[in-house]
């Protein structure tokens, strides 16, 4: 699942990560409360990033969002892996990779098996191995506005100034290794490790599946690490540059929340999913641990839940129609076990609660595809760092014409507004976003055996207040609340897939 | 002077005759229910999911023919194992239809069902646009009489045409598909063919239903060795038939459950299949 292009190595390690989320929650517990933190603003001049580190975390208990986002991988991907076991080309199976279309979804639905004796473990090709590795190499420009920078450069007493930062070069994504197949006859797996230069290995996706238990496609059980069955999938998007590869809703959180969660993060749990035989009509239900997808026991002793339900219609001659619903509660603790004054993980307790509910949609018009997708998150007071929770609502539209099956152009335009700031001081549109894609993907080679996509992207993104979730530039705060921060990001990319 | 005169003519003949066939292909048809197929849009749905193995040209020649087996239906051909119609006619625009929706379980063919009804009708249509045999039109759909009751009277009257018609040399006498033949077997490309092996348990090439074993016998599979009976059985000796290849099945039907209750009883009266003289 192929990590987007971003601004050098900002994954933390789940030690750091664990210690930022109860550090912030303890900052919450004391007398220096969020609500009265936030309001005293951040620093005026801070003379350090440490110094605004600290301020953030008394406020809310975190970093900026984008240092919690970029844990996190992208893309599961194309699989030429299942294009070489069955002889099939990528866009049997893919819009255009890596978004499946609908004979991919029933494919991924049944368990990565098509229904024939092909499936059997046993019945491989000699060339066959159920391995595949994809990777991005390419040029891209990043360039964020308002950017802290010292006044001075070198001399850190000089003051902080804001400034543009443009940066530009050849650059490689991480790499994914999607190794996803059959164990047994319905019994799958998928174990996708991903390498990025000197943030080491991480685990994207480890789960085993039991597909058609009791005989039946309505009961597949999940156990794992793996994607959420989000019906506009993140990790299948057609977008990779630093501001495209992402959507902005599924990681968005207020300015000072300290939940550590995104809709689009592969999560640890189990999920049961049903399907009709044509995948036509799909549910998932799913319990999943407390961690937003890190390896390790959660600090609580809560589970969050998701379920997701769409329905497809054959409109003829326009194509296939589909529409979902999904909704996602997660709690976190706020009260913990101390030793020597540090909290003790694990023992977390007094759990607040945040939501995500929305509606996605898949139309079809010929060769142009809709996918449009609203959003209602919420917030406890507590997670936000403030006196009333917090909530906001986002929507996007993301345009897709297919030219052929080797070329598409995209499109996408995505909204955040903010509708009640947890702390009523805050400024109602802190944290707004505009975002805004163009691209194109261009498949000079797609064969059975192997996929190359020439890829090229613009996008721009406006957020109030806050720096932009691709993390660019420096990566913190504008000085002056309110301002909005631009980010743009060029990508001339090749994207292959093995 | 001449032979250019000639060959300028031919040119222009085969140009023609590509325009016409180019043409008639794109006006190509195919009627599914209340939904037409165009053999316009069905170019771009071949494009995506069937050139790799079909061919471009639609000669079952694509990339991936070399690694698959059976080998790709060459549609140049326009000779297709799966019909409602008599042996060495063409197929229904229906039969077509549900041969994409319900794919070939044996085969790399999986089902395209996913696909939208238009879609396929589509498909459809553009296939037939590889050979100008079409313009002959489909052929007579055979009729498929009631099917008689299930008794083991007419299990084991099946279990007798079974060895008269000598079902046994190519699929076996336990219809494990290696009869005496099996090995020697070849389709209508030379391509090796392989009977179908009862005892894996999985659905019929072309359907699963006991209507669909009936047809099978009746048309034959064009373009293999099985050929059609229809000129050999009578109705109800195929329908006998039909009843005793249940029992030959791993799965739970109405024929096995009853042949498997009469056996243990009565297993010293048959006499073995795969003889000259086996049978009851």
């Amino acid at each position: 699942m192929i990590e987007r292009f971003r601004r050098g190595a900002k994954r933390n390690s789940q030690a750091g990560r664990s210690a930022l989320v109860l550090a912030g929650l303890l900052a919450m517990a004391l007398p220096l409360s969020a609500g009265s933190a936030s309001a005293s603003g951040p620093p005026s001049n801070p003379t350090s990033r440490h110094e605004y580190a600290a301020y953030v975390l008394a406020a809310g208990g975190t970093l900026p969002a984008t240092n919690e986002f970029t844990l996190d991988s992208h893309a599961a991907a194309a699989i030429p892996a299942f294009a070489r076991k069955y002889n099939m080309s990528c866009s049997a199976c893919h819009t255009a990779w890596p978004e499946l279309n609908s004979f991919g979804q029933r494919f991924k639905d049944r368990g990565y098996q098509l229904g024939n004796d092909r499936d059997s473990p046993i019945w491989v090709n000699p060339s066959y191995i159920p391995f595949a590795i994809r990777t991005t190499p390419g040029w891209r420009l990043e360039r964020t506005t308002n950017q802290l920078v010292d006044d001075i450069p070198g001399d850190p007493s000089s003051g902080t100034v804001e400034r543009t930062i443009t940066q530009s070069g050849f650059d490689i994504s991480g790499a994914d290794l999607l190794m996803l197949g059959t164990l047994y006859k319905n019994v799958t797996f998928g174990f996708v490790p991903t390498i990025a230069d000197g943030e080491g290995v991480g685990i994207e996706a480890a789960f085993v599946r039991f597909d058609n238990l009791f005989q039946s496609s309505w009961a597949n059980l999940k156990v794992g690490k793996f994607e959420m069955d989000n019906m506009l999938s993140e990790k299948r998007g057609m977008m990779l540059s630093s501001n495209g590869a992402f959507y902005q809703s599924y990681h968005f959180v207020p300015a000072g929340d300290g939940t550590s969660f995104g809709l689009g993060d592969n999560q640890i749990g189990a999920e049961w999913l049903g399907h009709s035989d044509n995948s036509y009509s799909r549910f998932s239900l799913a319990v999943l641990g407390a961690t937003d997808g890190t390896p390790g026991l959660p600090e609580g002793k809560s589970y969050d839940g998701m379920m997701t339900a769409s329905q497809a219609f054959d409109a003829g001659s326009l194509g296939l129609q589909r529409i979902g619903l999904f909704g996602y509660l997660g709690h976190r603790p706020t009260v913990f076990e101390t030793s020597n004054g540090d909290p003790v993980p694990g023992t977390g307790t007094g759990n607040k609660s945040f939501s995500r509910i929305g509606a996605t949609g898949d139309f079809f018009l010929g060769k142009f595809e809709m996918l449009p997708f609203v959003m209602h998150a919420s917030d406890d007071k507590d997670l936000a760092g403030g006196t009333q929770n917090a909530t906001w609502n986002s929507g996007l539209l993301e345009l897709h014409y297919y030219v052929s099956p080797q070329l598409v152009f995209t499109q996408r335009s995505e909204l955040i507004r903010m509708s009640k700031q947890a702390d009523p001081m805050t400024p109602k549109d802190l944290g707004n976003i505009n975002a805004f894609t163009f691209g194109y993907r261009w498949y000079p080679i797609m064969f059975s055996r192997a996929g190359l996509a020439m890829v090229g992207e613009l996008s721009f993104t406006k957020t109030i207040g806050t720096v932009p979730l691709s993390g660019d530039g420096v990566g913190t705060d504008p000085l002056t609340p309110g301002t909005p921060v631009r980010s743009t990001s060029v990508l001339l990319a090749f994207d292959f897939d093995f | 002077m001449r032979h250019h005169a000639l060959r300028a003519c031919a040119a222009s003949i085969g140009l023609l005759g590509i325009l016409t066939i180019a043409a008639h292909g794109q006006q190509s048809v195919a009627h599914i229910g209340s939904v037409t197929g165009h053999a316009a849009a069905g170019a771009h749905e071949y494009r995506r999911y069937c050139v790799g193995c079909h061919g471009q040209a639609g000669d079952g020649a694509g990339e991936n023919a070399m690694w698959v087996d059976p080998k790709p239906r060459d549609f140049t051909a326009a000779v297709f194992k799966c019909r409602s119609t008599a042996t060495g006619t063409l197929p229904t625009d229906d039969d077509l239809y549900h041969s994409v929706s319900r794919g070939f379980v044996t085969t790399n063919m999986p089902s395209w069902e996913p696909l939208t009804r238009q879609a396929r009708a589509d498909l459809v249509a553009y296939i037939k646009t590889f050979s100008s045999r079409w313009s002959e039109g489909a052929g007579a759909v055979i009729a498929i009489p009631p099917e008689t009751p299930v008794t083991m009277e007419s299990i084991l009257r099946g279990r007798d045409v079974f060895q008269r018609v000598e079902c046994w040399k190519c699929h076996g006498p336990a219809g494990h598909g290696d009869g005496p033949s099996a090995s020697t077997l070849t389709d209508s490309k030379d391509n090796p063919i392989r009977p179908y092996n009862f005892s894996s348990g999985s659905r019929f090439k072309c359907g699963e239903s006991n209507q669909d074993i009936y047809r099978i016998f009746m048309t034959g599979l064009d373009g293999t060795p099985m050929p059609s009976f229809a000129d050999i059985l009578q109705p109800n000796e195929a329908w006998d038939l039909v009843h005793f290849l249940r029992t030959l099945q791993p799965i739970s039907t109405p024929e096995a459950t009853m042949w498997q209750a009469w056996l243990p009883s009565h297993a010293s009266e048959l006499k073995p299949l795969g003889q000259d003289e086996g049978g009851r």
